[in-house]
């Protein structure tokens, strides 16, 4: 796959975007007027304490969530359709990878659901094991792998079907500091590679400026977008640009849109 | 070796216990007998005249051991003395309710974990079932299965009424573990594990193969040792108060009308045996199953 940053393309677009729970309660308003346009190739952060709707945006996009508000479209399609026309691969927080199933098996299942033959489905696995540094372990069992690896196993499993884009809800948040330092740099050399538009959630503020293309920064109750940032950096990233003037700026107007967010309620 | 010695020791002392307490409870025949001849016995007298009774109150394991290995060698196993014959009238009976019961439990389970009116409407019927006792219900379902089971079908089955009456006995008890195993087994998978399924588009059916069913594998054969042992018991008390004279709880029956307990010992021993290589049976199957899915144990 090329990358076509120029193009510039929308692939996803919010507008007016409203979530509202009945809860006995009363509504809970998971997201409110929430505005966005992706444009392809982008790697969006989203970052914000919890109950920001930071996840809730993210389900509605994958249409895990009917928003009761505004318009939302992937890929120029509604959510629901572009579900079906396999726009996207969704990464969870926990790995979960079938234990009855070898890490082939596992990366093979959307695979077999889609209907592709089966040795596309051996060919597909294997690319994508091999994408994530995981060749040679297609034989093994979850149980036998530590819990980096099988994160890395789950997302060899979203990027099988060969999605445009990636949804990815905290994706390292269970994972030790080092596992997670190893894999955001994997994981920005995977995104260079495929060009493909990633949607990320996270609460670290280091990960989110280190990966990414924009950040979107959000606050709860009700669930809205306070800033968005465009990185500055280069899309080239070495881990010690953590220690760069550029990366402490952003992050400081992070930390700042997060703290203007808890002022606000 | 390690697990080895504590059960021998368990065994020893059981044996040791039983042995005492045949002394205790035969001793006072000894003494009647020998009141009724105006004899005096003493204690080392009394100790052998309590182990080889005819009739005893608790037969010593030397004569349970002896009448148990006549009943499996001493005759032609298609005697109707030998405890092989009864033994396989009761495994039939057994198995077929077993696998009805399964049938039965897993049919139910996946009906009720996809119909939310099954669930509503079955499940509270299926609890209700269990606390009625099956002694009442086994003379019933005898006196159904003579009047449905007639005609052409024995003779086409090879099966009388009371061997199928037997295995719905059997049935009625197995089929409540395998039910309740699977609705969970059937529901272990998180809400993540669906969400992901959705974000392939799974249909149901696909989710229900792919995810629902391999995922209470686990459940579904730990309910079959439980569910495998209640079709035995089923069988057993389906022979007792049917007037059966074929299987070996007809067998313990007889033993006790006619105050035969050696013949009622035996049969209880050759019952466990039996139960015991069932649920061996299972285990091995569990062992296949939980290897084929690949957990760690």
């Amino acid at each position: 796959m090329t990358n076509g940053g120029e193009l510039a393309e929308t692939v996803v677009s919010a507008k007016n975007l409203e979530l509202t729970f009945q809860t006995g309660d009363g509504p809970v308003h998971a997201l409110k007027d929430v505005t966005l346009d992706i444009a392809h190739g982008d790697f969006v952060s989203f970052i914000g304490p919890s109950g920001c709707g930071k996840t809730t945006f993210l389900r509605c996009v994958a249409a895990l969530e009917t928003p009761t508000g505004g318009s939302l479209t992937v890929n120029g399609m509604s959510p629901d359709q572009a579900r079906r026309a396999r726009a996207y691969g969704y990464v969870f927080q926990a790995a979960g990878l079938y234990p009855w199933r070898t890490i082939a098996g596992n990366v093979r299942l959307p695979l077999e659901i889609m209907g592709f033959s089966r040795q596309e489905q051996d060919e597909r696995a294997r690319r994508s094991l091999e994408m994530v540094e995981l060749s040679g372990f297609e034989k093994k069992y979850p149980w036998q792998l530590s819990g980096g690896m099988q994160q890395r196993a789950s997302i060899a499993r979203a990027l099988a079907f060969d999605a445009d884009i990636l949804l990815m809800d905290e994706p390292f948040g269970a994972l030790d500091e080092i596992v997670r330092d190893r894999l955001n740099e994997e994981l920005l050399k995977l995104w260079g590679r495929t060009a493909k538009t990633t949607l990320f959630v996270t609460h670290s503020i280091p990960e989110a400026v280190y990966l990414s293309t924009r950040i979107v920064v959000m606050s709860p109750r009700p669930g809205r977008i306070t800033d968005i940032i465009d990185s500055p950096l280069p899309r080239e990233r070495p881990l010690d640009i953590r220690d760069s003037k550029e990366f402490i700026e952003i992050a400081h107007r992070v930390r700042e849109g997060l703290r203007a967010g808890h002022v606000d309620d | 070796m390690n697990r080895v010695l504590p059960i021998l020791t368990v065994v020893g002392l059981i044996i040791a216990l039983w042995y005492a307490a045949s002394v205790w409870l035969n001793a006072p025949w000894v003494y009647d007998q020998a009141a009724r001849a105006g004899q005096s016995v003493s204690f080392s007298q009394m100790l052998p005249q309590t182990q080889n009774q005819s009739r005893p109150v608790l037969p010593p394991p030397h004569q349970v051991a002896d009448a148990l290995w006549q009943g499996l060698t001493g005759q032609a196993i298609t005697s109707k003395r030998s405890l092989v014959y009864h033994g396989w009238v009761t495994l039939q009976s057994t198995l077929m309710g077993f696998v009805l019961g399964v049938v039965v439990g897993v049919g139910l389970a996946v009906s009720i974990v996809h119909v939310r009116a099954m669930d509503q409407s079955v499940m509270p019927w299926a609890v209700i079932s269990q606390t009625i006792p099956i002694v009442a219900l086994a003379p019933m379902i005898v006196v159904l299965s003579n009047s449905f089971w007639s005609g052409a079908l024995p003779q086409a089955t090879g099966l009388d009424s009371r061997a199928i009456a037997k295995a719905i006995i059997s049935a009625y008890l197995s089929f409540f573990p395998v039910l309740v195993g699977m609705i969970k087994g059937l529901r272990s998978p998180d809400a993540m594990q669906i969400d992901l399924l959705s974000t392939y588009g799974a249909s149901g059916p696909q989710t229900f193969w792919k995810l629902r069913l391999p995922a209470s594998m686990p459940y579904f054969v730990a309910s079959l040792k439980v569910a495998i042992a209640a079709s035995l018991v089923g069988a057993i008390v389906g022979e007792l108060p049917t007037g059966a004279i074929q299987g070996l709880g007809a067998r313990m029956l007889i033993g006790s009308q006619f105050g035969e307990p050696l013949i009622m010992w035996s049969a209880l021993f050759a019952s466990a045996i039996l139960a015991g290589g069932l649920i061996l049976l299972v285990g091995v199957a569990e062992r296949a199953i939980v290897r084929r899915t690949g957990s760690p144990a």
